[in-house]
């Protein structure tokens, strides 16, 4: 039958270069295989356990208390998506899901509430792009991720992304790494600044230094950091790992965990528990030794795997002409600014190519509609030079090598589809994991909050004061942290406390955080009390900070007892908190015991957590 | 020839037998020929800005409001439908008001009901033909024929829910029906049998959901949605177009269920509307 089909319009193509071809991570077979694998667990012919493990190992997820629906992980190794790619998940997000994707804090992109016996369709859909969700949960090596800012970032060494990509290609599917003891996370950085590399199982810094004359390339490498129940950070293995190591580094601190890692105790067994009872510098000579047998062993064809000249763009990106005068990014704005020039300077950001821009585009906590995608694919297409998009683990995407001249284009196409909200890169754009919106673990509901707390911090336009700029808020629904609480300037993981004999839904605070310290606990805050408890702490901040300190800066004195002014600790940062945090009885207020997203008396329901296979 | 006798002639010419789904050429090519009545079910301010070339105007609501099968056999008659005109159904909707029509059509006894392909805006799109001259046709006989095979009412659904080899399907959005749903249901989003060119995908594609799913397409299938049957309307002719034969439509759908006080299956476990970012 002949089929007259729609066409599509020709993208704009303002000089832009020729697409970047989807990169091929998923398979088509698999898609099979997880079909009739469905069914025979249907059918009871897999038991429960195998067809878990399974599951996982393809990116699928049980949703919260009804296990006949999936989370499905996409992996997006550092994040970066085509545009075809972005059009496919909004497709498929419609057909399949809730008609709207979500940014995870690690750069996957998930979607929620699918239909178990669908889950092969979505992963059939994702292959036509080249994308996969094959070892995005599990006890494997999860997506490998690299700093949006990698490659315009002015204070990198060089761009870790061709790296970041070479070791995603080598674990993907690597019988090395398919029944590790547990989950293995390994982060790329740009520079010291923008990354997450003192927080992940294996985290990799671009360095450069010279040998003989020449500049060699290679990397700091950090061991067993990473977020959770019990957070550490990363130890550095040695001053500088050469580019040709870094392979076999990978490999044997992969190998070391496999061998060495507890199978028995779930609840101990990432790597970062391995290097803290071993005893870090026992463990750093362990992984030396490790990495020399590698070398030793590693067959050329196996070391050929690791090409990182094969995940190089090979394009040339056209320059940008030089602007006369930049927009305003550096200027103060207020909240009463042109919607314009507040979002220049709370999301855009200069890059390293002079005339380029990256622009971030501020999401509720990682929640984007498929309409909002498929305006995110045409923007890309139009105004991004290298044709295609970040996630990034602040839950918004970035949107690099964007001509100074067609920023304000770029703005009002945004505009059109709600995706300009200013913000992205201030204390406005909190973090929240997906919460009790479809997690088992999940106590409250982060994800909510943090769209609360967004909301509000707009409406306060909180997003234009430069002193706040740099603190963070971060949020989620239980201890676990996949809302990454503890590297929050100012950090919330959900619980559930008694209080005037009533259950609540509670928060525990924590402050001082950053990507290179992790925050420290300070007290129980109900969970409608928290957007109060932050502006006092902003409040009290104004009143106490030395003329230039930042909010994190102060946060940080205080969380080491070392305020200048009337709050010197914690201690007295939680008697100036007490009075907000108060709750009137049941009686009086009964919507401060409900959590947000309800419209019931709070209890902590929960179900086990797959994790951990 | 006479008139007489090319009127003879035509009346002996068996009429084209239409094809679940009509694609837009088979459309234009009866349209030339003059072989086909195309219902547009669009508002009729939309019809009167322009419509596919020959299409009566047919609003959803005027359907709905006169759903005594003998009132619908009055309709057909007006738009001068008799029993041997091949009709083909379009509408804006992505496809679902135009099943709705196609289905109460098909359930008074007018079997050789299509729907198009696609949306008009889809037509549009392409450059094909339009005109916006309103239409009107002799008045048409058409015979009475209910086929009860194809409906189901609130009480068919109370029993068959619990019966085996008879499934129940659906067609709300996910959070709609994680939210509530008629029990033992389940959920085919109207938003999974479309595609981005036609208002249903591929039957192969179809099937495959389907099979999916472990149903089998011996069974029956009674296909619901929120109020009038709309959304369940496309899923019914997705499941016919996937070659499920025993399909039925319960029209009243959802919001009678509820209206009857019957029981209802829901989950309030998961704050799931607080991922959308509207």
């Amino acid at each position: 039958m002949k089929k007259t089909r729609v066409a599509t319009v020709n993208p704009r193509q303002k000089g832009v270069s020729a697409p970047k071809p989807n990169p091929r991570w998923g398979r088509e077979e698999e898609t099979e295989v997880f079909a009739k694998r469905v069914k025979l667990f249907r059918q009871g012919k897999i038991s429960e356990d195998d067809f878990r493990r399974f599951r996982l190992q393809h990116g699928a997820y049980g949703s919260r208390l009804h296990m006949d629906y999936s989370m499905v992980r996409i992996k997006v190794p550092g994040g970066e998506m085509t545009s075809d790619q972005i059009e496919k998940i909004a497709s498929l997000s419609e057909a399949f899901s809730i008609g709207s994707a979500h940014v995870s804090t690690r750069q996957n992109i998930q979607l929620h509430w699918v239909q178990l016996e669908d889950v092969s369709e979505v992963m059939r859909g994702l292959v036509e792009t080249g994308l996969t969700t094959r070892e995005a949960c599990g006890n494997t090596v999860r997506n490998v991720m690299c700093s949006h800012f990698a490659g315009v970032c002015p204070s990198e060494a060089f761009d870790a992304t061709p790296y970041s990509m070479a070791i995603a290609r080598f674990f993907l599917r690597n019988p090395m790494c398919q029944n590790l003891p547990r989950k293995f996370k390994i982060n790329f950085a740009c520079c010291d600044q923008h990354g997450l590399e003192k927080v992940a199982d294996i985290g990799l810094v671009p360095a450069t230094r010279e040998e003989n004359g020449a500049t060699v390339r290679g990397f700091k490498i950090y061991l067993g950091g990473g977020l959770g129940a019990a957070s550490f950070i990363g130890h550095q293995l040695e001053d500088f790992t050469p580019e040709n190591r870094v392979l076999a580094t990978c490999m044997a601190t992969v190998r070391l965990f496999d061998r060495h890692g507890n199978r028995e105790n779930m609840a101990r067994n990432r790597m970062r528990y391995l290097v803290h009872e071993t005893g870090w510098e026992k463990f750093q000579k362990m992984a030396l030794r490790e990495r020399s047998i590698v070398e030793m062993t590693t067959s050329y064809s196996t070391a050929q795997m690791f090409d990182v000249k094969s995940q190089e763009d090979a394009r040339q990106l056209p320059e940008a002409p030089r602007m006369a005068k930049l927009p305003m990014l550096n200027d103060s704005v207020t909240k009463e600014s042109p919607g314009y020039e507040r979002w220049l300077h709370t999301n855009v950001v200069s890059q390293k190519q002079e005339g380029y821009f990256t622009i971030f585009i501020t999401l509720g906590a990682g929640d984007i509609t498929a309409s909002q995608l498929r305006v995110l694919a045409s923007a890309i297409r139009d105004y991004s030079a290298e044709g295609v998009a970040r996630n990034t683990p602040q839950q918004n995407f970035a949107v690099r090598y964007v001509r100074g001249a067609e920023l304000r284009d770029f703005y009002e196409k945004l505009a059109s589809a709600g995706l300009a909200n200013p913000g992205a890169l201030t204390i406005a754009s909190a973090v929240g994991c997906s919460g009790t919106t479809s997690c088992n673990l999940a106590i409250t509901n982060s994800h909510r909050l943090a769209k609360e707390v967004q909301r509000k911090f707009l409406e306060l336009g909180l997003d234009t004061d430069d002193s706040l700029r740099d603190a963070t808020i971060k949020i989620s629904g239980c201890p676990n942290s996949c809302g990454q609480h503890e590297i929050a300037t100012i950090g919330f993981f959900g619980g559930a406390t008694r209080m005037n004999n009533a259950m609540v839904p509670t928060y525990t605070m924590l402050f001082g955080g950053s990507s290179g310290e992790l925050g420290k606990a300070m007290m129980r805050v109900p969970a409608k009390r928290v957007i109060n408890t932050v502006l006092k702490v902003i409040e009290i901040y104004k009143q106490q900070k030395s003329a230039n300190e930042t909010l994190p800066q102060w946060v940080s004195s205080v969380t080491k007892g070392r305020g200048a002014g009337g709050i010197k600790n914690l201690e007295d940062m939680k008697a100036a908190l007490a009075q907000v945090i108060q709750l009137p009885a049941p009686e009086s207020d009964a919507d401060a015991y409900m959590d947000y997203g309800s419209d019931a008396r709070f209890s902590a329901k929960t179900a086990k957590g797959e994790c951990a296979a | 020839m006479t008139a007489a006798a090319a009127k003879k002639k035509a009346a002996k010419t068996p009429a084209t037998q239409l094809p679940i789904v009509c694609d837009a050429d088979t459309l234009r090519s009866l349209v030339r020929k003059k072989a086909a009545r195309v219902v547009d079910v669009r508002k009729a301010d939309d019809y009167l800005q322009g419509h596919i070339p020959t299409a009566v105007s047919l609003p959803l609501g005027r359907v709905l409001e006169n759903d005594a099968p003998e009132k619908i056999v009055a309709i057909l008659e007006d738009l001068g439908i008799s029993d041997r005109t091949p009709v083909v159904v379009y509408d804006d909707t992505f496809g679902a008001l135009a099943a709705r029509v196609a289905w109460t059509f098909q359930y008074v006894g007018h079997g050789n009901t299509a729907l198009l392909e696609m949306t008009f805006k889809q037509w549009k799109e392409l450059g094909l033909e339009t005109e916006k001259t309103a239409r009107t046709f002799p008045k048409a006989k058409h015979s009475l024929n209910v086929n009860r095979s194809i409906h189901a009412d609130a009480s068919y659904v109370e029993s068959a829910k619990s019966q085996p080899g008879k499934l129940l399907v659906d067609s709300r959005e996910r959070l709609n029906f994680l939210t509530e749903h008629i029990p033992g249901a389940t959920n085919i989003p109207y938003t999974m049998v479309g595609s981005s060119g036609s208002i249903l995908r591929k039957a192969d594609e179809l099937k495959r959901f389907i099979e999916n799913r472990g149903i089998t397409d011996n069974g029956e299938i009674i296909t619901y949605c929120g109020s009038v049957g709309t959304l369940s309307g496309l899923t019914y002719y997705a499941l016919r177009l996937a070659g499920f034969q025993n399909v039925k439509l319960y029209p009243k759908s959802f919001k009678e269920w509820k209206a009857l006080g019957k029981p209802k299956e829901e989950f309030k476990d998961a704050n799931y509307w607080d991922l959308s970012a509207e």
